[in-house]
């Protein structure tokens, strides 16, 4: 619950009613949220969801057809040259001129804004740790490397928001684990991040709060696990007598059976237990499940809390709004 | 709110280490030998062919000239370009200068004429082809206006330093074609007179505004009118190279278009209305040279207007596109 740290009042980054038409097709249809000062922001959904042609409007790459972006309080498409001299951003991979070294990379984006030293460049190289390689020429670079380069430019004119596109693209579990504990080390020193990804996990263990857009709407915005506690959890049991175990399920009100088709956990979850019974109950009522089990001498192999995933996230969100 | 001259400053930098320029000589060094070789060959055959005494030759060339001056027969605008060839004649044969042989300054002239229409174009688009196409299909447009730095700066940044690069290109160009040249034709002829003022008119070449200038003020006017056909040509590139995404598909239809011109004008065309394309107006040299154009009502002056109302246009369009479009990929 860090939303509810009492200085995270100032707006950084506000969006208002986004949206964008490319030829006759709405690409974005409405794409609202606040992000705070030092908080880390998610921006959730699945590919093809416009995460990203909504990451270009926020860095006046495309422009909106209608809505506003505020940095600071100063208009994006309106007076672009100070807005954005408080972002910083990665627009998906961190693309840098191959033919010169990391230095002069960073120099040649030092010069497109004023105040920014030697000094201020040798200090943000040493921030992600590139000391050893930064002049050499980038195309020998990693992707590992290039990314550190990338925030590396993004960081230099001290930014108070920071703008990453699925950052964890492409890198490898370490790299993920040193960006996560960067990321919060950001965050802590009073910077937003604005991060986006189409892993709900990574959302999880990354960020404060999340937006979530699907088919170029946003259909929630929250903290993280209010927003994840909205879907249904299932509960898997592996069971020796599966048929008589299955009726005893159907008779029990307070349990949902979900048939072998209608769920959406991960196939991989499910591996090596092909009479796996999936069912969405209340934690509480596991125990007494298995004790009545016992009693009518059907034997539980396992049982098992399963998270659920992105798409069940949506549904249950989905769901909410027809509901209310 | 960057200063200009640091964008501009990135964008020679990146010219420059992308070692485009280096390209541009290198090609340079190994064509002008190879033209000076082929040049030097021209020199012996006629050197073989003619070998008679080329000062009594010249003399025998300027006394006849002066006795047709003396003529009533002879209209008044051809005398005019008479006395200018019997004075061209008299420097030869005063500075000791055999008109058969060439030197470094009329190697260089030639050779400057003749790469009006491809070569120099050509050169010019190695740099210009891919100034925003090159941003655009490695991404790096990406981080170049996300910065705080509005569009129209950054493009107009790119225009001076293609100017930059054209100019150099033409500079290097005279030089390096009169250093080698000259290592062969020996290192003078700057002071040599040369005809300019020729002025055609339908099939008949007015002559009365002929008279002769020296050879070095002859280069730099050529200089200069090469450097607007390349200007326009470089401004025309930018365009196509901010409307097309890929840098080969950016310099294929520029080479196109180029290429087109050359043969229209080859053509000799009847078609009229062609003379209002850029690509038949390169050929700017020509005005000077007194050859007849390739399409009828062409002159300096007109040629000169085309390629301006082009390069404005292009202008035009380039800003008009860069500084609204967006980036989607």
């Amino acid at each position: 619950m860090s939303t509810n740290t009492p200085k995270a009042q100032e707006t950084v980054l506000s969006v208002q009613g986004l949206k964008k038409s490319i030829g006759r097709k709405e690409i974005i249809k409405g794409v609202s949220f606040d992000v705070r000062a030092g908080e880390i922001f998610g921006f959730l959904g699945p590919n093809g969801s416009g995460k990203t042609t909504t990451i270009r409007m926020l860095v006046d790459l495309i422009k909106p057809t209608s809505g506003r972006i505020l940095v600071c309080g100063e208009d994006v498409n309106r007076n672009p040259e100070r807005a954005l001299r408080h972002v910083g951003c990665i627009v998906e991979n961190p693309e840098m001129y191959g033919y010169l070294t990391g230095w002069e990379n960073l120099e040649h984006f030092a010069r497109m804004q004023e105040g920014i030293t030697a000094e201020r460049i040798a200090e943000v190289v040493e921030i992600v740790g590139m000391d050893r390689r930064i002049h050499d020429k980038v195309k020998t670079y990693s992707l590992g490397m290039r990314q550190r380069l990338g925030i590396a430019q993004a960081l230099l004119g001290k930014p108070k928001l920071l703008i990453l596109d699925e950052p964890t693209n492409g890198l490898d579990p370490l790299g993920i684990k040193e960006l996560r504990a960067f990321i919060r080390r950001l965050a802590d020193g009073g910077m937003s991040l604005f991060i986006s990804s189409h892993l709900l996990s990574e959302i999880q263990l990354m960020c404060d709060r999340v937006a979530i857009i699907a088919r170029g709407e946003v259909i929630a915005v929250g903290d993280v696990d209010e927003l994840v506690s909205q879907a249904d959890t299932y509960t898997v049991w592996l069971l020796d007598r599966p048929e008589a175990g299955k009726a005893m399920l159907e008779a029990d009100p307070g349990v949902r059976l979900i048939g072998e088709h209608e769920h959406r956990i991960d196939d991989s979850i499910l591996a090596g237990m092909p009479e796996a019974i999936i069912t969405v109950m209340e934690e509480d009522r596991i125990a007494g499940t298995v004790a009545r089990f016992v009693g009518a001498g059907i034997g539980v192999k396992a049982v098992q809390r399963v998270s659920p995933s992105l798409e069940e996230l949506f549904l249950g969100l989905t769901e909410g709004e027809k509901i209310g | 709110m960057a200063n200009l001259l640091a964008l501009v400053q990135n964008e020679t930098i990146k010219v420059w280490k992308k070692k485009r320029f280096a390209v541009v000589v290198l090609i340079l060094l190994i064509l002008i030998p190879v033209f000076v070789y082929a040049q030097m060959k021209i020199a012996q055959n006629s050197a073989e062919k003619f070998k008679g005494d080329w000062r009594a030759e010249l003399q025998n060339r300027i006394t006849d000239n002066t006795r047709a001056l003396g003529s009533d027969r002879i209209p008044e605008e051809w005398k005019k370009w008479r006395r200018a060839l019997v004075q061209q004649l008299q420097y030869y044969l005063d500075h000791d200068i055999n008109p058969q042989t060439p030197n470094a300054v009329t190697f260089t002239r030639g050779f400057m004429d003749n790469a009006v229409t491809l070569f120099i174009p050509l050169m010019v688009l190695a740099i210009a082809s891919d100034l925003v196409s090159g941003e655009r299909s490695t991404g790096t447009i990406k981080m170049l206006l996300t910065r705080p730095v509005r569009r129209w700066r950054i493009l107009f940044s790119k225009l001076v330093t293609l100017t930059l690069y054209v100019s150099l290109i033409i500079v290097s160009t005279v030089v390096l074609c009169y250093l080698i040249s000259g290592l062969v034709f020996g290192y003078r002829g700057w002071g040599e007179p040369i005809f300019v003022g020729f002025q055609v008119s339908g099939a008949d070449v007015n002559t009365s505004a002929v008279h002769a200038i020296p050879q070095y003020l002859y280069v730099l006017m050529q200089a200069g009118l090469i450097w607007f056909a390349s200007m326009t040509v470089a401004i025309l590139a930018l365009m196509v190279s901010v409307l097309v995404r890929s840098t080969a598909a950016s310099f294929v239809t520029m080479m196109a278009a180029i290429i087109a011109g050359a043969i229209l004008t080859n053509m000799a065309s009847s078609w009229h209305s062609a003379k209002y394309l850029f690509n038949v107006n390169l050929e700017l040299t020509s005005y000077l040279q007194g050859t007849p154009p390739p399409i009828e009502g062409m002159t300096l002056g007109f040629s000169l207007c085309v390629l301006g109302l082009w390069a404005l246009a292009g202008l035009v369009v380039s800003f008009a596109v860069f500084t609204k479009q967006d980036i989607l990929n």
